[in-house]
């Protein structure tokens, strides 16, 4: 699914913020990604949802190598991938709905369906009556909750997740988890950057943890410390 | 409740509200140089057509010559003249004739005032023959001391040269200002780019292919080209309707009528669609290129 060998990354001409970044995460699994904050998580999640190269090393997304392939097919990997931005990333000029049916209109979707799983996703994330409101009149917790539903309203093979519950309550946290925990189930790959240790200690899922660019731990339950 | 709408932000910089003012601007001054054109083409044909297919042989009447004297001159022109490639006839012309000719500025009996009035020789030439006029004038002032050639010609080829190159630069102002669009619409693009950058990087991150992003952009350039399309061409028929309401009014003029042709008319038309094209197509090439530096 998402595979990183020797990976390097930089911003420019500036030195490296990631070095050496190797591991493997098989289909369907999920991860956490932790480390403090400078650590270089968003730029590992920006490798891995393809907004940036590494500037050496191979990384590797649903078997394509990101380096060899061509230009005109990165789109089709990115609409696999379901992206929840730290900042929420919320288009200000448009509704919540035409925020969440961005995905699906990209994707050629017809009209009708997008209109009926955009409203019935924000309903589910407690937005039912917010259908109509732009981001600007939305509070952090309600556009981190249009953000999430629009990573996850294509049913995305791999869900990347910076920081997710970090603008919401206690309890919308646990519906938000719970959402990921279902399309887990259903097959989705996800990766969960966040340095609440109470998530990763309470779901108990593999950790990866990024310590000064360099991956400092891989811990798979299934296969112990790496 | 739900709607088709652009991804992208409207009108957040303010070059996207000038564009439409700046193409119509263009369109506008694009029209009249068309205009322009089409009028100086019109004199351009008038012109050509009166120096084309004839000339006028004066043969000024010499001292102390009587009427005999005279005929022996004009005979002798004649037979210069058709012995000259490329005439195909020459015509004297009566002194009846020459005298109805001058009859506005001397009055009904000009014959009677045995003024020393030239004869005068109309002379046809061959279609599409040139004939060396310099040659033609040396041998007539040669063999008809005072004959001379009365042509328009030599100052007349001044005047079309001019105005051939008015059309010319006409032309050219009009091919200017399309790039001049052109180079607008790129700027205008640019900026709306790095507005809205950031809503170009989610839909890019969110799998939109670079010509869905092209075509927000293009979208926009359009609606924004036509508007001021339409304006622009809206002022142009103002104004050239206004000049050509002005010029019909003038008699005697040199400009011919204005002759409204279907492709002058078209070609009004076409300029907004122009607007929109160069505007669509640049805006597409302006955003595609900047979105192939991303990954």
């Amino acid at each position: 699914m998402v595979r990183f060998e020797n990976v390097g990354m930089r911003y420019g001409d500036e030195p490296e913020v990631l070095r050496g970044i190797t591991f493997h995460l098989e289909p369907g699994s999920y991860h956490f990604l932790t480390g403090q904050s400078g650590a270089g998580k968003s730029s590992l999640l920006r490798l891995m949802y393809l907004a940036h190269q590494p500037s050496h090393g191979k990384v590797s997304i649903f078997n394509h190598d990101v380096a060899t392939t061509p230009r005109k097919e990165l789109p089709n990997l990115r609409r696999q991938i379901g992206v929840v931005f730290q900042n929420f990333q919320l288009l200000d000029h448009l509704s919540a709905m035409d925020n969440v049916a961005l995905p699906l209109r990209i994707s050629g979707a017809r009209r009708e369906p997008i209109q009926e799983h955009v409203a019935e996703l924000l309903t589910w994330v407690g937005l039912g009556d917010h259908l109509d409101a732009h981001p600007r009149t939305l509070s952090d917790g309600e556009k981190q909750r249009v953000a999430i539903a629009r990573a996850v309203i294509n049913r995305p093979s791999l869900l990347l997740a910076d920081e997710p519950t970090g603008s919401v309550d206690q309890e919308q946290g646990s519906r938000i988890l719970r959402l990921f925990e279902e399309l887990n189930k259903t097959g989705t790959t996800i990766v969960l950057a966040t340095y609440d240790h109470g998530i990763i200690e309470q779901y108990q899922h593999p950790v990866l943890r990024i310590e000064k660019g360099t991956l400092s731990l891989f811990w798979d339950a299934t296969r112990g410390k790496k | 409740m739900f709607a088709q709408r652009v991804a992208l932000a409207p009108n957040q910089d303010g070059t996207s509200r000038l564009l439409p003012w700046i193409i119509g601007l263009m369109v506008y001054l694009a029209g009249l140089a068309m205009s322009a054109t089409m009028v100086l083409e019109q004199v351009i044909d008038r012109w050509s057509a009166g120096l084309k297919g004839s000339i006028t042989v004066v043969v000024e009447p010499s001292a102390n010559s009587g009427d005999r004297k005279a005929e022996a001159r004009i005979k002798t022109a004649l037979s210069v003249i058709l012995t000259t490639p490329g005439i195909l006839s020459a015509t004297p012309l009566a002194y009846a004739d020459v005298a109805e000719l001058i009859e506005p500025w001397l009055g009904e009996d000009v014959l009677s005032l045995d003024l020393p009035i030239p004869r005068l020789i109309d002379v046809t030439l061959e279609p599409n023959q040139k004939i060396d006029l310099a040659t033609l004038t040396h041998r007539l002032e040669t063999a008809v001391p005072g004959a001379q050639i009365d042509d328009h010609k030599i100052w007349l080829q001044g005047v079309l040269r001019l105005a051939r190159t008015a059309e010319l630069i006409a032309i050219l102002v009009v091919v200017l200002i399309a790039a001049a669009a052109g180079a607008t619409v790129m700027f205008a693009t640019r900026t709306g780019l790095a507005v809205q950058c950031d809503v170009i990087e989610i839909l890019h991150l969110i799998g939109a292919r670079d010509a869905y992003i092209a075509r927000q952009f293009q979208g926009k350039a359009v609606s924004l080209a036509l508007w001021g399309g339409l304006l622009g061409l809206f002022l142009t028929g103002l104004t050239v309707l206004g000049l050509w309401l002005l010029a019909r009014d003038l008699e005697g003029s040199l400009l011919p009528t204005v002759r409204w042709s279907t492709p002058f008319i078209a070609g009004l038309a076409i300029l907004p669609l122009a607007g929109v094209v160069i505007a669509s197509v640049t805006a597409r090439l302006t955003v595609m290129r900047h979105l192939s530096r991303m990954l």
